[in-house]
């Protein structure tokens, strides 16, 4: 693994970005309007100031999951991969290039996310701000290593589209967005505390209402953390130089 | 660059055997390539040409027999700099520009800064360097994947079917300067199903249904097969080596390696 193949990789990928501008628009705006679109919703009630913070968690998640599951399975599809693993690029330094990349657009996105929640929908926060741009940063991290780790298990467009509910969907349910966590079955309740959106979801919970110290932020994060590490590694060890 | 002076094969395949499924893809390949032959491997599409490239370049997963690339290990460590290939597909991007695309390969290689313009003025794409890939023609695009192949100075080139689709005086240049490539000192292994393309090779592989069914010089083929072209000798040499009822056992190693079980013929 070498620290220039991650950087050439994480600057290509930022380059095909910008060739298309639409992407960044959509990338940048879409979590934020979506948040805007309930908080308008809820206005006639205080639901938002609840929810608000899961879906500072939720949104970023599910665009950088999309994302970085389709540009690594479109690299497969292309053969550029296949090249890629013929030159002395370390599966590691391709796979933390990706991440490197979408993280960069993840913090961009964040912090559009963050600030149109609080001073345009109105959402307050008692805790302090940092722990929530670091809670929604590792929280879009997490989207854009587990979209590279799908990719590695889809062959075609159409299956990794569907790997998003199927990743994404029941982290949402089991996370406390529909019902607190602690009021679901006890199996759920169990899958639900070891899924990483959940802690993310309580994390950006706990800043917004002030109730939490920040050890209890900085655990979850860690969490967040170890599931991120944890995809990365996987994805580059099921990148396979020969394929069949 | 030039070899150490070791005098181990380019490219050495001892009977190498794929398998897709049930279907015996590769059956026992075997042939060495001398440094700095330019050799054609011609048959018709799907006879495994592309699965034979990837095998040399350590892509595929082969299931016996073992390849050797410049004395190593094919797909080894050591060879990710030496050993180049053209994928047949043309694995460029197509949202960057011409540059784009080959700093990200040349960084990717760790080779020298001024190796982009030198491959630029190799494909003749300096004039194109700043447009977008997918805004050119085909022929630009094939020639952007083969500028790739040419970064950092391999010593092997694996390429593709790298003329596919192009005019025959865009041909005519990639030939020469494939030509030129091998007198500095390269070994080039080509594919083509174009079979007039042959006559620019040191030597043929003809390939058919995973076997070569000729090894040889193209004016050795000529000869052997009393034809005037190389695609009169390809039909030839089928007609010779099979006859009529498709559903023929080939003779070679087969009675070794076909599986229990299997119809005769079930192959293909």
């Amino acid at each position: 693994m070498s620290p220039s193949g991650t950087w050439a990789t994480a600057g290509r990928v930022l380059a095909q970005i910008l060739h298309d501008p639409r992407t960044i628009a959509l990338l940048l705006v879409v979590p934020s309007l979506l948040i805007g679109l309930v908080a308008w919703i809820f206005s006639e009630t205080d639901v938002f100031s609840t929810i608000g913070p899961a879906l500072i968690a939720m949104f970023p998640f599910i665009v950088m999951f999309l994302v970085a599951s389709i540009s690594t399975l479109r690299e497969r599809r292309s053969g550029t991969l296949e090249r890629l693993l013929t030159m002395p690029l370390g599966k590691g330094s391709f796979v933390l290039g990706y991440a490197l990349a979408f993280g960069l657009l993840a913090v961009a996105q964040t912090a559009i996310a963050v600030a149109f929640s609080i001073w345009v929908c109105g959402l307050e926060i008692n805790g302090r701000l940092w722990l929530l741009f670091l809670v929604a940063v590792a929280d879009a991290l997490l989207g854009t290593a587990l979209g590279l780790l799908a990719s590695a298990f889809a062959r075609t467009e159409f299956q990794v589209v569907q790997f998003m509910p199927a990743f994404v969907f029941p982290q949402i349910l089991l996370g406390g967005l529909f019902l607190p966590r602690a009021q679901l079955p006890d199996v759920l309740e169990t899958i639900g505390d070891w899924l990483p959106l959940s802690h993310a979801m309580d994390a950006l919970t706990a800043v917004a209402t002030g109730d939490e110290d920040s050890g209890y932020i900085v655990v979850r994060t860690l969490f967040i953390g170890a599931w991120i590490v944890g995809s990365i590694v996987l994805g580059s060890i099921t990148l396979r130089r020969r394929t069949p | 660059m030039g070899s150490m002076g070791t005098e181990a094969p380019a490219i050495e395949v001892d009977d190498l055997v794929v398998r897709r499924g049930r279907t015996v893809v590769l059956d026992g390949l075997g042939f060495s390539v001398g440094s700095g032959d330019v050799v054609g491997l011609l048959g018709p599409s799907g006879c495994g040409k592309s699965t034979l490239l990837r095998s040399i370049v350590g892509t595929q997963l082969v299931h016996g027999g073992s390849v050797r690339v410049l004395g190593e290990p094919a797909g080894s460590r050591q060879l990710r700099r030496r050993v180049s290939y053209m994928t047949q597909s043309l694995s460029i991007y197509d949202d960057l520009t011409v540059r784009q695309n080959l700093e990200y390969f040349r960084k990717v290689l760790v080779a020298p800064g001024g190796d982009t313009d030198r491959v630029l003025e190799l494909t003749d794409l300096a004039g194109s360097a700043h447009e977008v890939t997918e805004n050119l023609s085909g022929g630009q695009r094939s020639r952007v994947s083969l500028a790739v192949a040419l970064l950092g100075d391999p010593e092997v080139m694996i390429l593709d079917e790298p003329t596919v689709g192009l005019d025959p005086v865009l041909r005519a240049d990639l030939w020469s300067l494939f030509r030129q490539l091998a007198a500095d000192g390269a070994t080039l292994l080509i594919s083509s199903h174009v079979m007039d393309e042959a006559t620019r090779c040191d030597r043929l592989l003809l390939m058919r249904e995973g076997r070569f069914i000729a090894d040889d010089s193209p004016a050795g083929l000529l000869r052997s097969t009393g034809t005037g072209t190389t695609e009169e000798a390809f039909l030839t040499l089928i007609a010779a080596n099979d006859p009529p009822a498709t559903a023929t056992p080939r003779t070679r190693g087969r009675h070794r390696r076909a599986p229990a079980g299997q119809a005769p013929g079930g192959n293909r």
